[in-house]
């Protein structure tokens, strides 16, 4: 009796033991599968052109300079823009409002902007900038970037600032510092990788990012360098080349797709070595 | 004294300063609930509260509806839960209490990789690479084997496209696993070792640890990252737009059938709404989105925050 219950328990590990090895191998079977298909026809479609020539009208070759000059004009200048903001919004929550009703409030939206659709971000931004200027440029797309950056970079800095150990800011407080030397001398400086790593991350978010681009960056099929009108970017031409039926664009959005993804993941592995090597340091 | 003086404006500048960007997200909010309701107001007052559970959609005729789009995002959504959710938690326990301790790092960077990979790639892949397989091996089996039971079978039924309700609740199923993954494995990680090891030392078996300690005293977590997870897969845009077929008509329960989502809705019609109540209904789909997605996240925050809450208090 007494056995029949312990194998009974055994087998019933066993087979928990068993799903959840299949749930990990479900996993990343998927990451395999997309990050192969990627690298297949991605390399398949590389070639020196995609660098020097632009994106064709359907039917006929080219390549993807503009999209690549507008991806990192509008990513970099969206990273630019939101980094300082969250990083003094991060600062504020983490050393000065932790028992604020601002600062809980905000601490809270901020989490819940995170995961927010970007989608409706850029209806935010077509509804407050492009609606009022009356056509779709590079600045609205780099205002709509800028805020999905924010939260992250906010919530690194907060998470980071609030690891520095409090003896390190009371020993600059004893030697007659004022706070905000403190902060932006001690415990900024203190906790920077995990800053850096936050910003990072951001930036691998927002190059992937279509849904907000879609209605304030739009896309562009010539080479400018305007930001203040329409402008290539990667994400919305795979988006555009992909759902039509032509062959040259599709290889196009493939190259594209490859780029975007080589590009996210070496950032988010560097990001984390960064964070590493910080640790040990 | 002087340095004092200037010490003292320094702080009173500093401290200002990064209260106003606090403040500014507030806005950011704000702004953006303001902006969507005051642009969804021509058809708020044109279809009233009736635009929630009108299923028409014609633009020429310009009558909206939002019951096939609201219809559409919930539908995909569940079925990614109903995948994700076992999924995610076999791996979390693969993580914390199965995987030796070499492998736990690089597998647990390998899933965060996968929520990593834009949603544009998604899909792409989705639709030139996974629906050709899933109509042609996965849709004519699920018809062969569930399409036969009583009542669920009609969710099962109908032509095997690829693309429509079930194949974009596939992917987005691959998307959120992901992000639940890595919140449970957290929440798992808080179990106290010494309650674990206790179980343990009374020759509890893995899988009774985890079910009888580790998951009663994170299931709030847990709760919280499901809730994450479909506060993600409810607003996710592009992988459903390219897979979920942007029917605007109801053609019957079948998960076969395409669909449209509220997300997908806007970044296919947005663009070209050409009459003011169109493009007016569209944004009042996102302030129906904003307003679930708010909901859900919320609830998922505030369930997250009472596990750290205790967590910190017993560790």
């Amino acid at each position: 009796m007494a056995t029949q219950l312990a194998t009974w328990r055994k087998i019933k590990n066993r087979l928990a033991m068993t799903m959840a090895f299949l749930a990990m191998a479900f996993g990343l079977f998927w990451l395999f599968w997309i990050l192969f298909t990627t690298l297949e026809l991605g390399i398949a479609s590389l070639s020196p052109s995609l660098f020097t020539q632009m994106t064709p009208p359907p039917g006929s070759e080219g390549g993807l300079l503009n999209a690549i000059v507008g991806s990192l004009l509008l990513v970099s200048l969206g990273t630019l823009l939101g980094t300082p903001i969250g990083i003094l919004a991060g600062i504020y929550l983490a050393e000065y409002g932790k028992h604020t009703w601002l600062g809980r409030v905000t601490q809270f939206l901020n989490d819940i902007l995170l995961s927010a659709p970007s989608i409706v971000i850029g209806l935010f931004v077509y509804a407050v900038y492009v609606a009022q200027a009356g056509h779709f440029s590079g600045y609205s797309g780099v205002v709509a970037l800028a805020m999905l950056v924010i939260p992250v970079v906010i919530r690194a800095t907060e998470n980071m600032l609030l690891l520095v150990p409090n003896t390190m800011r009371e020993a600059a407080f004893a030697l007659g510092a004022p706070k905000w030397k403190v902060i932006s001398k001690v415990t900024l400086r203190a906790s920077i990788a995990g800053i850096l790593t936050g910003v990072l991350l951001a930036i691998a978010r927002i190059s992937g990012e279509t849904a907000p681009l879609l209605f304030t960056a739009l896309s562009n099929q010539f080479w400018t360098l305007n930001m203040n009108g329409p402008i290539a970017n990667l994400p919305v031409t795979i988006f555009k080349f992909a759902m039509s039926p032509y062959k040259d664009w599709q290889q196009l959005a493939w190259s594209a797709v490859f780029l975007i993804t080589m590009g996210v993941l070496a950032l988010n592995i560097i990001a984390r070595v960064i964070f590493r090597s910080s640790k040990h340091t | 004294m002087s340095s004092t003086r200037q010490s003292k404006l320094g702080d009173w500048v500093f401290f200002n300063l990064t209260r106003f960007f606090a403040l500014f997200v507030l806005l950011m909010l704000g702004g953006t609930v303001a902006s969507l309701i005051l642009g969804a107001w021509p058809a708020i007052e044109r279809f009233g509260w009736s635009f929630l559970w009108s299923g028409e959609w014609n633009p020429p005729m310009e009558r909206f509806g939002a019951l096939i789009p609201i219809y559409g995002t919930l539908a995909t959504s569940l079925i990614a839960l109903i995948i994700a959710v076992p999924v995610s938690f076999g791996i979390a326990i693969f993580l914390t209490e199965m995987a030796p301790g070499w492998l736990k790092r690089p597998l647990g960077i390998a899933i965060e990789l996968l929520a990593g990979v834009p949603s544009i790639v998604y899909g792409m892949w989705g639709l030139l690479v996974f629906s050709p397989v899933f109509a042609n091996y996965a849709q004519p089996m699920l018809a062969a084997t569930l399409g036969k039971l009583p009542v669920i079978g009609a969710l099962f039924s109908g032509p095997a496209l690829g693309i429509g309700i079930l194949s974009a609740g596939v992917v987005l199923a691959i998307m959120t696993i992901p992000f639940i993954a890595s919140v449970m494995r957290d929440v798992f990680d808080v179990t106290p070792p010494m309650l674990k090891e206790s179980a343990y030392g009374l020759g509890a078996t893995t899988w009774e640890v985890v079910w009888h300690v580790v998951l009663p005293y994170t299931k709030v977590g847990v709760i919280g990252g499901v809730m994450l997870g479909l506060g993600r897969a409810l607003g996710e845009t592009m992988a459903v737009t390219f897979l979920i077929g942007n029917m605007n008509v109801f053609g019957g329960f079948s998960l076969f059938l395409p669909g449209n989502s509220i997300a997908s809705a806007l970044a296919n019609e947005f663009a070209e709404a050409d009459s003011p109540i169109y493009a007016a209904s569209l944004i009042e789909l996102g302030l129906i989105l904003f307003f679930i997605t708010f909901l859900v996240l919320s609830l998922s925050k505030l369930l997250l925050m009472q596990l750290s809450r205790r967590g910190g208090r017993e560790t």
